[in-house]
């Protein structure tokens, strides 16, 4: 029924998880030391920045992104200038919010910080991708009868995984192994990383095997 | 409602996880066996093959002088002359470091590990006795009784030695009339610093300028009392520690040269000055031995052992005194005080090394041998390799001796290596276990646990078929324990309580079970509309949903180290993702926000909400706050967190202090100004609402408690941490107004809560009922009101119809702001009732407040932080709850019973795990605050029931809180419920009024079953992590931190399900009681207003 968004879909995650494949592996050509556990700001930098880079470009590519209703520069700009306001307020959300769950305050601020800007670039970033600036119908997509779209159910998949990725991420942290990936924030960093992993597989998949039940309501 | 039922079948599951913990417990935690056995002068033999009384031979020494300075730990006796600038307690005792350097063949300072548990009793246990003290008696720290092995005391007074004791009382107790003489002093008041000390002090110089002695013990509590009161760094521990110097100094000074002085500490202590525990601060103790004779053949070799065992010390003294060592010592001689073989011509009357190893391994050998042939839980195999070694050894030794041979020095090597085996091995298996016992505390747990899951799912059903039947089960428990017994006497010849209870607890476990799910099938056959709700429960798409994950994961959590280590951060990971989880949810149903333009509905495919979208917004944004409300109180809460040991890195909470240990005046104020400003919050808040409900009009019990005694209460307490805190010499001319507020005080707030739980219990209604003069007056001519439609019907009927009548009214004139002044001249029923909204919750709500405080009185000043955030985190998790079920009540998916769903329930429990936390405390015996015994009691006390019942308060506060604040949890959705939401539906005819609890008493048996629900549930979830703790303890029990984390952790999370489950039993009878009066004032009422 949905094939054709289907295979869209999958080469699209296909893409996006070479391209964290790539930005992993490449650095270590480029820059000495490089490491996941060693440089992890460095790694979490790389990716964030590749999937927000690639992200953007397939999905605006791809045409998915909501049509705009004007078509004037000053209103592009402002919708432009509105993503990037809620991309950084969502930076500012996830640090809080990772904060409040025990993160030191003050003391590796950078590192939590930096974990902010990589949960916000596997979630926030999709819904920009997808629904554009619009809270109200970010808000609309988690609910059970909110997805209007296949994409809108990819993206519930994926966000959900990637943050049950961080929130798992975080259960290593007090055991007394003293592993390099034990450190703050590597194993959340790693956790949401996998997570967001297998959203990209598991969300065509579901779809795939579910597509005869799904019905959408039109927009 | 039944009453009855609920509570018998609260009871029964209580009682069966109680058998459940007793039997495992029992098997856990056992005794190491004692050997009654002693040593005499005539079985230590001498090296030769003769036997000589070994008691007639010249000791070296003839007489000892003890002092023990109770934690005395090796810092504090350590001197650097390079420190300039030394904290309070170094370099305060230099007389020990200048003795030592000065007379080095003379003297000696070591550092002196005690075994854990370092608590004083266990400490002079050990040193007197030789052997190592097991787990369990640390609980005999609180009434020790006397030592009935054989022990170093004991033998000084069969060869005849005087043995003089004066100081700590622990001892008398200890070695009841052993005494040649005895002066004790009372130890058990921390507080004080200076008793002890100078009583010892009166009497010390006069009996060693005497002769009548020949062992002197004295022990010396000041720096240890000053550690728990102040901890190490503080002036008052320099002043104490000089004071010692002073001590060691002039008893040196009166020493003769037949005299061996021992200064030793018997624990050390941790940077705040506790200990009990096994971390090298509270093991390493001091010890400092002097003789004028020379002692030691030689100044200090590099090759000298740097540490000693506290056991060392027994053999030791025994050898160089001339007494056999005890029996059951397992210790080895400390070798630099003999001389080495061959040159023991000058001592007199002294043993070789050589000869001191071979009387200690031969002793030590014998109660090997002694001890296997009682028990068998040393392991067979290190057993016989110690026979053999020793076989070995003796031969050696012997053939050495016989043939008049300079033995090898790896001979005394070998020795010593067969004493510190023996000794590791002891220490590795006095921890012994019955496994049978603890399997079956086991089963019990678990069955235990999946009843209350079972009941839980299926209380309504049981409700409603009369309760479950209690009879067959209790009668097949008594019938099983019977036959036990009766199986015993004539198998063994004697009963074990244990065993009988098992029985009877697991085949009516059993019972109850089969009965349960026989009653599921009746319950469909008879409902096929209930059908669905009975047969899901076990499915696990309906196990696997988030409210069960979460502890799920606490359980798993319990298994490891790290995770009881890092217990309260877990507790509030967890309760966070909980919040989070809750408006989320919401929001996956579609319940958060109003539903906007909704296709489905404008084509009548779903049914119109029966709120409108501001209320929903507002119920959102109520839910939204309180969720904020939750999460910042649980962040705030991590601050009050004590440490463990063995966090690194951690410093514990500055309100955990008492605020006399502040010495910045400013800082001081500081800390009370905001103890006192949470306290008056508490007062207040609780006040707020109950006026806000309209609690506060009648002249009842519980009105003037909520009046007079709840701020009086609050008075008495601010007052008390103010006097408290105040200098000792400050004002000297006080002192005595001072030391009667100590007393006064806490005792007048001890009454005060007395007599307000006490009152709440006998009146618990807070309904003021207002009939108008006028309308009584013309009762008579108005036209009967709408309820007598119903008199042809029974009283049950009328009843039903005129609660929400006298409901109706109230709120109107609330509404309209007319509290007293009823103007109102419409018909109707002429009965103002205000505060029958509440009429569960008022009580129910005052008891916490009032206990919360009665509670925060055992605790720090500073705790009234954390306990302010108690009761907000309270308030949320209320509202939270109230808002969801709101929101979810809008949508259809209202079942039409009180059912408190998971999420809040594991909320509520959790929490009562964070604050337990947060409240400064850990599942370690040295973070107990002992201090709370002392609060109105600062002379301590003289039995043992009262302080551990004042501790066990202190330290369970919170389970006791949120356990009985557990029904509070089914009222609030009533409380808060938004008018007309339900009321069209669940009233009928009665109109769009909210009757509130009202809608209790209307369907007593949903009531009924959604209150043995929430018990069994809140049961469900603490009994799910007693069982966690037990089976780590059980899985892990040859785990190194066994008896650091895990047992501890078993010991604390089952007392914390004991008073839990009690607490929440009391909660519930409360709420039976309020529920009986209920009913009796309506029966009261209803003459009044229509007949």
């Amino acid at each position: 029924m949905w094939d054709h968004e289907i295979r869209a879909m999958a080469s699209t995650h296909a893409i996006i998880a070479a391209s964290v494949f790539m930005a992993t592996v490449l650095p270590a050509v480029f820059v000495r030391g490089f490491s996941v556990y060693g440089t992890h700001l460095l790694w979490l930098y790389s990716v964030s920045g590749t999937v927000t880079a690639v992200s953007v470009a397939v999905f605006w590519l791809l045409g998915i992104t909501p049509p705009t209703k004007k078509h004037t520069l000053g209103y592009k700009l402002s919708r432009l200038f509105r993503s990037c306001l809620y991309f950084f307020l969502s930076c500012l959300f996830f640090h809080s919010v990772v904060v409040l769950y025990g993160a030191p305050l003050i003391e590796s601020a950078l590192e939590t910080f930096s974990l902010a800007v990589l949960l916000t670039s596997l979630t926030t970033l999709r819904c920009l991708c997808v629904l554009g600036p619009n809270v109200q119908a970010w808000i609309r997509v988690f609910s059970r009868h909110g997805a209007m779209s296949v994409w809108d159910t990819c993206l519930q998949i994926t966000v959900a995984c990637t943050v049950v990725g961080a929130w798992v991420g975080a259960f290593p942290i007090p055991l007394d192994w003293d592993r390099p990936w034990q450190v703050w924030p590597v194993s959340c960093s790693l956790g949401a990383m996998i997570g967001f992993l297998t959203g990209l597989v598991a969300s065509p998949a579901w779809i795939h095997y579910h597509r005869k039940q799904l019905t959408y309501k039109c927009k | 409602m039944k009453g009855l039922p609920v509570l018998s079948l609260l009871l029964c599951i209580c009682a069966m996880y109680f058998v459940g913990i007793y039997l495992f417990v029992g098997g856990f935690l056992l005794v190491r066996l004692e050997v009654n056995r002693t040593s005499t002068c005539g079985d230590v033999l001498q090296p030769g093959e003769e036997p000589v009384d070994f008691c007639r031979v010249q000791p070296r020494f003839r007489r000892a002088v003890l002092l023990i300075i109770d934690a005395l730990k090796i810092d504090f006796a350590r001197f650097d002359p390079n420190n300039t600038t030394p904290r309070p307690y170094e370099n305060k005792l230099p007389v020990l470091e200048e003795t030592a350097s000065s007379r080095p063949s003379h003297s000696r300072l070591y550092p002196f590990r005690a075994d854990p548990p370092t608590t004083t009793m266990q400490r002079i246990k050990g040193f007197t006795t030789g052997s190592l003290p097991t787990f369990v008696d640390v609980g005999n720290n609180f009434a020790s009784s006397a030592i009935l092995e054989d022990n170093l005391i004991h033998q000084f007074v069969q060869v005849g030695k005087r043995v003089v004791f004066m100081g700590d009382d622990t001892w008398e107790n200890l070695f009841p009339k052993k005494f040649y003489r005895s002066l004790p002093f009372p130890s058990f008041n921390v507080k004080d610093l200076h008793t002890v000390d100078n009583g010892i002090l009166q009497h010390l110089y006069t009996t060693m300028m005497g002769g009548d002695w020949d062992v002197l013990v004295a022990h010396f509590l000041g720096v240890d009392h000053c550690g728990h009161r102040f901890g190490p760094d503080h002036p008052a521990m320099a002043d104490k520690l000089t004071q010692m110097d002073g001590v060691i100094r002039s008893v040196i000074d009166r020493l003769q040269n037949d005299t061996l002085l021992v200064v030793m500490g018997d624990h050390g202590m941790t940077d705040t000055g506790d200990h009990g525990g096994e971390s090298q601060k509270e093991t390493d103790a001091a010890i400092f031995l002097y003789s004028p004779a020379p002692l030691f053949p030689g100044p200090p070799s590099q090759s000298e052992q740097d540490v000693v065992p506290q056991t060392d010390l027994v053999p030791t003294l025994a050898l160089l005194l001339g007494v056999p060592i005890p029996y059951s010592s397992v210790g080895q001689v400390l070798l630099p005080l003999f001389p080495p073989h061959g040159q023991t011509e000058g001592a007199v009357g002294g043993l070789s090394q050589l000869e001191a190893l071979w009387i200690n391994a031969k002793q030590v050998n014998r109660f090997l041998e002694t001890y296997s042939g009682m028990a068998k839980d040393i392991p067979p195999e290190s057993l016989s390799q110690l026979k053999d070694e020793f076989t070995r050894l003796s031969y050696e030794y012997l053939t050495t001796i016989r043939e008049g041979r300079s033995p090898s020095p790896e001979l005394a090597a070998s020795l010593q290596a067969y004493l510190t085996s023996v000794r590791d091995t002891c220490r590795a298996t006095w921890a012994r276990f019955n496994p049978f016992k603890m399997a079956a505390g086991l089963a019990i747990l678990a069955f235990a646990c999946l009843m209350c899951f079972i009941l839980s799912e299926l209380s309504v059903v049981l409700i409603r078929e009369n309760g479950p039947g209690l009879k067959a089960p209790v009668a097949v428990a008594l019938t099983a324990g019977g036959c036990t017994v009766a199986g015993q006497l004539l198998t063994q010849g004697y009963i074990e309580v244990a065993w009988c209870l098992a029985a009877a607890a697991l085949s009516s476990e059993l019972l109850l079970l089969w009965t349960a799910c026989r009653s599921r099938p009746t319950a469909v056959a008879k409902n096929g509309s209930k059908a669905p709700k009975c047969s899901r429960w076990l499915t696990p798409r309906h196990l696997f949903i988030p409210p069960l994950v979460v502890p799920l994961l606490r359980c798993a959590s319990l298994l490891s180290d790290s995770y009881v280590i890092a217990e309260g951060r877990v507790v509030t990971f967890l309760m966070f993702s909980l919040a989070l989880y809750i408006p989320i949810h919401l929001n996956w149903d579609g319940l958060l926000l109003p539903p906007s333009h909704d296709p489905l509905k404008s084509a009548g495919l779903l049914p119109s909400p029966a709120l409108s979208p501001s209320t929903v917004r507002k119920e959102s944004s109520t839910l939204l706050t309180c969720v904020g409300l939750l999460v910042g109180s649980l962040y705030l809460s991590l601050s009050f967190h004590g440490c463990r040991e063995e966090q690194g890195s951690c410093q514990p909470s500055p309100f955990l202090s008492p605020l006399s240990r502040l010495q910045d005046s400013q800082l001081k104020n500081i800390h009370y100004i905001l103890s006192i400003f949470s306290l008056g919050l508490w007062t207040y808040l609780l006040r707020r609402c109950l006026r806000h409900y309209g609690n506060l009009n009648s002249s009842g019990g519980t009105v003037f408690t909520a009046r007079w005694i709840l701020p009086l209460l609050s008075v008495c307490l601010g007052l008390h941490w103010a006097v408290s805190a105040t200098p000792e010499d400050s004002f000297r001319n006080l002192a005595e107004l001072i030391s009667l507020a100590q007393l006064a005080l806490p005792r007048a707030a001890f009454c005060l809560l007395g007599l307000g739980l006490f009152l709440i219990w006998l009146d618990p209604l807070t309904v003021f009922v207002k009939t108008r003069a006028a309308a009584t007056a013309r009762g008579s001519s108005l036209p009967p009101p709408r309820y007598r439609a119903s008199t042809g019907i029974s009283p049950q009927a009328e009843l039903h119809h005129l609660i929400p009548q006298i409901y109706q009214r109230m709120r109107r004139s609330l509404d309209d702001g007319e509290l007293s002044r009823g103007s109102e001249v419409d018909s109707g029923p002429a009965v103002e009732a205000y505060g029958l909204g509440t009429v569960y919750s008022a009580p129910l709500l005052l008891f916490c407040g009032l206990l919360g405080i009665g509670l925060l009185l055992l605790h720090p000043e500073g705790m009234s932080l954390s306990f302010l955030l108690l009761l907000l985190e309270m308030g949320a998790l209320l509202h939270i709850q109230a808002s969801s079920t709101t929101l979810s009540g809008l949508h259809g998916t209202y079942t039409g019973g009180f059912n408190v769903p998971w999420t809040p329930i594991v909320m509520w429990s959790l929490a009562a795990t964070q604050f337990f936390h947060a409240t400064g405390h850990l599942p370690t015996f040295p973070s107990i605050q002992w201090g709370a015994a002392f609060v109105g009691f600062p002379d301590g006390h003289t039995g043992t029931i009262l302080p551990a019942s004042l501790v066990t308060l202190n330290t369970f506060a919170s389970h006791i809180l949120f356990a009985v604040g557990c029904p509070l949890l089914l009222f609030w959705p009533l409380v808060c419920e938004v008018r007309g939401s339900r009321g069209g539906r669940a009233c009928g005819e009665e109109g769009e009024d909210a009757v509130m609890e009202m809608r209790l008493r209307e369907n007593p048996q949903q009531f009924s079953s959604a209150l043995l629900q929430l018990s069994t549930r809140y049961l469900f979830i603490h009994g799910a992590q007693v069982f966690a703790s037990v089976c780590a303890a059980a899985i892990l029990r040859r785990h190194l931190m066994v008896w650091k984390v895990f047992a501890p952790k078993l010991m604390f999370e089952a007392s914390g399900f004991l008073v839990s489950s009690v607490s929440l039993l009391i909660g519930v009878t409360l709420v039976l009681r309020v529920d009986v009066a209920v009913g009796r004032w309506f029966k009261r009422i209803i003459p009044d207003a229509s007949r």
